[in-house]
């Protein structure tokens, strides 16, 4: 790829992108269609935020493709082009596995009613109404019905179905029983229209095909530029401090963060008491935990299905899903089919939730010992699924919250931006200060793939319209 | 612009937002969003366009305003009567 050296970047743009998760590579890329100069900077060697891979021992392993829904299909036809929409596949077999149930499903809703009827015995007019009330569900809506009542209300007494429709939801964006029912029927609604999909090709293909689309429309895009500041004058942003250069522009976008934007890149003294007061009110999501395993070449192994989702606690608990002895963890598993132009491989990648705090103060031998510790209980449960698994791996990797941390630098190392009150603090930006705007996950809803894709949508048409006005 | 023009202009914006689209059977009183297949994703995409081409400014409290072909030429028409 042609990247600039920042360097030798221009002086001026309409507009400087702060950050090259999946948001903000849209934005980005809508802004440069719709005729501005754009720079985007990014602090590490790679593209694409969290939507990542690495390399190692001749593998390639995927750091967030596990699966998204089928909204995908038209949301990268409309903002990336045909070349990355007919990449798109879907996943065929999800599996749960835990002491309440095991069963296979495609993650659909005709699926999930037939599951939820003839599996847990639920009458098909009260699966239904489940159905048409999540199927309702707008971001604008009264927030203050929990997850826990709507479950209560439909399906009281019943953990098992709780942890059927919640587990999978849980992993996907951190959220708990205790939050807003919005936040969980608007992003399991998604998933439900159709199933789960993948990337066919892998991270790598994707990020590399939005990183040509981005040049062919004359973006500048400069790796390893950190951004220090986001500069702002007269209470309205004018460009960013990067690596001892001062580049101006008529509009920010960060996608950073919203902890780190407000607090770090533009200070928390340019912005007033009552957003202040607002902003401390965000917590950040939680962070994660991921062991990577390689299948030695030649070697093969049984199609065991795509994701995984495995526990061995008795019930759902997102506080036990995010412990770091937790016995509850999905395994993605990447079969030759997901890099069908590559030579063979098989990866398997295992995903915990994780608190940040409980990773953060370890000194070298104690972290060194709970990784390890965490390697063997995967292995454990992955010789479950795939016996004789361990004579196989010719590979290991593992990451944790400071892993996360120290890619993305995201506060806390969160995997999934903010808790819902982050979105309104990420929306407002612009009006605090103008010309800022922030994009990146948040609110829970804005998260994912998907979400992060379409927020980043909306956040460049505010930004076009900041622009010509 | 006419009336005429005006709606040639949204029939061909959402053309380019979904190829898919048919308009044969399109009622010009009902919803563009049920009949369409359309989301409020498409519905700031169109918004995106006309600002495009118009350098005009549709506040987000005025995007219902789009929600069927006749209202979408009635909200129009006063702002285009120039172009």
């Amino acid at each position: 790829m042609h990247y600039t050296p920042l360097d030798r970047a221009q002086s001026q743009y309409d507009v400087i992108v702060v950050g090259s998760g999946l948001g903000g590579l849209t934005s980005a890329n809508r802004l440069a269609a719709a005729g501005h100069s754009v720079l985007l900077l990014e602090h590490h060697t790679q593209l694409g935020g969290l939507a990542t891979w690495f390399k190692r021992g001749g593998h390639i392993f995927d750091v967030s493709l596990h699966g998204f829904p089928y909204g995908m299909v038209k949301t990268c036809k409309k903002y990336w082009g045909k070349a990355i929409r007919d990449s798109i596949v879907q996943l065929q077999h999800i599996v749960f596995d835990n002491p309440q149930f095991s069963l296979t499903t495609t993650f659909s809703k005709e699926d999930f009613i037939r599951i939820l009827h003839e599996r847990f015995g639920v009458d098909q007019a009260v699966v239904e109404a489940f159905f048409a009330a999540v199927d309702a569900m707008n971001f604008y809506d009264d927030q203050s019905l929990t997850t826990r009542e709507l479950f209560a209300r439909f399906f009281p007494g019943r953990s098992d179905i709780h942890r059927l429709l919640m587990e999978p939801i849980t992993y996907a964006n951190g959220s708990t029983l205790d939050e807003p029912a919005i936040t969980y029927g608007i992003v399991f609604s998604n998933f439900m229209n159709r199933g789960v999909f993948t990337f066919e090709g892998g991270t790598d293909k994707l990020i590399g095909l939005m990183a040509e689309e981005l040049l062919a429309k004359g973006v500048d895009i400069c790796t390893g530029a950190r951004v220090d500041r986001i500069l702002v004058e007269d209470g309205v942003a004018v460009g960013v401090a990067v690596r001892g250069r001062e580049i101006r522009a008529k509009a920010v976008i960060s996608n950073a963060g919203i902890t780190n934007t407000i607090d770090h890149l533009v200070g928390p003294e340019r912005f007033a008491e009552d957003f202040l007061s607002r902003f401390n009110q965000v917590q950040v999501n939680n962070s994660s935990c991921q062991v990577y395993f390689g299948i030695r070449k030649g070697e093969t192994i049984a199609d065991i299905g795509d994701l995984l989702f495995t526990s061995t606690a008795d019930e759902f608990s997102s506080e036990e899903m995010r412990r770091m002895d937790t016995k509850s963890r999905t395994f993605s598993l990447y079969y030759p089919r997901t890099r069908p132009q590559s030579p063979p491989d098989y990866t398997i990648v295992a995903s915990m939730n994780a608190n940040f705090d409980d990773w953060a103060g370890l000194d070298k031998t104690a972290y060194r010992a709970a990784k390890e510790a965490m390697i063997e209980r995967c292995f454990n449960d992955l010789e479950r699924y795939i016996p004789g698994v361990r004579a196989k791996v010719d590979t290991i990797e593992s990451a944790t919250p400071r892993t996360f941390h120290r890619y993305t630098l995201h506060t806390k190392g969160s995997s999934f931006g903010t808790k819902f009150e982050g979105l309104d603090i990420s929306r407002s930006l612009h009006k605090e200060i103008g010309g800022l705007f922030h994009v990146g996950s948040v609110g829970i809803i804005m998260s994912g793939w998907l979400g992060a894709i379409n927020y980043g949508v909306i956040v460049a048409n505010d930004v076009d319209g900041y622009l010509r006005s | 612009m006419t009336r005429e023009e005006i709606k040639d202009v949204i029939l061909e914006i959402i053309a380019d937002i979904d190829e898919e689209a048919d308009f044969a059977q399109l009622d010009a009183d009902a919803p563009l969003r049920d009949q369409l297949d359309l989301d409020s994703m498409d519905f700031l995409d169109i918004v995106m366009e006309l600002r495009k081409r118009y350098k005009m400014q549709i506040p987000e409290e005025e995007y219902p305003q789009l929600a069927t072909l006749t209202s979408c030429v009635n909200y129009l028409e006063p702002k285009l009567k120039d172009v």
